[in-house]
């Protein structure tokens, strides 16, 4: 099974270091009420991950912008998403 | 940055690219904002351009637009695990100029579609995120960027900013996306010599094929698979409705492997290098899902509207004659100096009804509910297609009126009598 990293290393990315463009508002309702957490499945460039103790984390730099985690958390609405300053973040070179 | 302008265009994909182009050609003054490096950078398409769309406002743009192939053959793929039925169209009509389809690169295309738009006389920003609408009341008067002193202002907004569509969020315009209304989809490009691509897809040139798919690929989830040839690379990708991964929880890159491995698409693929993975979110809930798309001071354009025909595997096209549709609005409110209130921009809905864009649209308004509430049409299906194909084309000394029985044991088995008729009902009414 191919991990998603492999499948990131091949994009281009220009990270704005030490400021997310996306964020989790309140990380205590990811670990004690969402029972689902989707966002660490559905994310296509796996930037959610379940931590041991419940907890999500989240780091945003193989990010594609697509936007899925945002919809997706449709029953605390916890996700805090803007675009990345301009001219940071994923760089298409195909798209 | 005080100037002021006669229409602000946010984004530069094919939308806003073909507003901002109309508008600039009609001599109107027109800023576009663009969050990319360059125009492309961030867009995501399959991608296959539609040349009618873009024949209406470029009609000589073969002369240099960068693209791949045209297409001659249009493969339908009905997948089950190991194998496929499909059909297959293919004819010498599409060989001949000029070429009704193209596949295309993105980031290659969208630049040469910018450079269009400025020698038009629109100025261009890139690197520049506009963060909010700027409001006077219920009006928008502007942009906030997210550079330095970054407000500007305008008659009119145009927002081509894509399907997550923020701004008008924001502003208060329409509501959060339903998951049952966006597919997400992931794709790779995998290149490999132009011989090679010839050879699997028996063509020649600059001759292309699509693939679209349907079936097992998508693991029981309302969506589609796709395969098209680029001059030197081929884009695979798959695309499913984020309510089903939501419930399914199915991983997207998982299920793009997998894809990947089935054996009637493995051989395509074969020695090819990826060389970039993408996902992108496409708006597919139908006519019914169409937000307001203008009001005081603004219009929405492209995927950030939600136009988009799933059924036709058609976006692009739409997106640029939604582009062009709203900037001619634009240009005839200005010329008969009418001002650009909430009353007179609702021509542009009015004007788009009459394209195919709104009828089109119209016309499969039910297939959006049809396929959630009936997911057979994805799994049982597909699965029972390849086995009566298997039943039938198996010599093994069984008669053929016994397999054609078998075969229609099976699809009742699966459905039942008036699963059937009630399937066939349904789909006669979605593509009425």
């Amino acid at each position: 099974m191919i991990k998603v990293e492999e499948k990131l290393f091949q994009n281009r990315y220009r990270v704005d270091v030490g400021r997310p463009h996306i964020n989790i508002a309140n990380p205590d309702i990811c670990q004690g009420e969402c029972k689902t957490q989707e966002c660490t499945v559905c994310c296509p460039a796996g930037c959610y991950t379940q931590e041991g103790n419940g907890r999500v984390v989240l780091i945003t730099d193989g990010c594609l912008e697509c936007g899925t985690c945002r919809i997706i958390c449709t029953d605390f609405r916890n996700v805090e998403w803007e675009y990345p300053r301009g001219g940071y973040g994923i760089l298409f070179k195909f798209g | 940055m005080d100037e002021k302008f006669d229409a602000i265009v946010v984004g530069a994909g094919p939308s806003g690219n073909a507003a901002a182009y109309t508008m600039a050609k009609a001599g109107l003054k027109v800023l576009q904002i663009e969050r990319g490096e360059y125009p492309g950078s961030k867009n995501v398409q399959g991608a296959i351009l539609y040349s009618d769309a873009l024949e209406k406002i470029i009609p000589d743009f073969r002369d240099d637009a960068p693209l791949e192939r045209h297409l001659i053959e249009q493969r339908m793929w009905v997948l089950d695990d190991k194998s496929y039925v499909g059909t297959h169209y293919r004819s010498d009509d599409f060989n001949k100029p000029p070429y009704n389809r193209y596949t295309i690169i993105r980031a290659q295309f969208d630049k040469w579609f910018s450079k269009k738009v400025q020698d038009a006389g629109a100025l261009l920003i890139c690197e520049t995120t506009v963060k909010d609408l700027i409001m006077d009341g219920d009006r928008v008067i502007g942009v906030q960027t997210d550079r330095e002193g970054g407000a500007v202002y305008a008659d009119v907004v145009i927002l081509a900013d894509g399907v997550n569509s923020l701004l008008a969020k924001k502003a208060g315009f329409h509501a959060e996306i339903d998951p049952k209304n966006v597919a997400l989809a992931v794709k790779e490009i995998h290149f490999m010599p132009q011989e090679t691509i010839e050879a699997r897809f028996n063509v020649s040139g600059d001759e292309g094929v699509v693939i679209e798919m349907v079936g097992k690929i998508t693991q029981g989830m309302m969506g589609t698979g796709f395969l098209y040839t680029n001059k030197e690379s081929l884009t695979i990708g798959v695309g499913c409705m984020l309510s089903d991964f939501k419930q399914q929880k199915v991983s997207p890159y998982a299920l793009l492997e997998q894809m990947k491995e089935h054996p009637s698409i493995k051989p395509l693929l074969a020695g090819g290098e990826m060389k970039e993975y993408t996902a992108h979110l496409i708006p597919e809930g139908g006519y019914n899902a169409i937000p307001q798309i203008s009001g005081d001071g603004w219009m929405i354009v492209g995927d950030s509207g939600m136009f988009v025909n799933a059924v036709h595997r058609e976006g692009s096209n739409l997106a640029m004659t939604t582009g062009r549709i709203a900037a001619e609005t634009v240009i005839e409110l200005k010329a008969m100096g009418a001002e650009l209130t909430a009353k007179s921009l609702a021509l542009y809905r009015d004007r788009l009804d009459d394209t195919f864009v709104m009828k089109d649209l119209k016309k499969y308004r039910r297939m959006p509910s049809v396929f959630h509430a009936n997911p057979q049409f994805f799994t049982s299906y597909p699965e029972l297609a390849n086995q009566a194909a298997h039943t039938m084309l198996t010599v093994d000394g069984v008669d053929k009126k016994t397999k054609e029985r078998e075969i229609r044991k099976s699809f009742v088995g699966k459905r039942s009598l008036f699963g059937l008729l009630g399937d066939a009902f349904k789909m006669w009414r979605a593509f009425e």
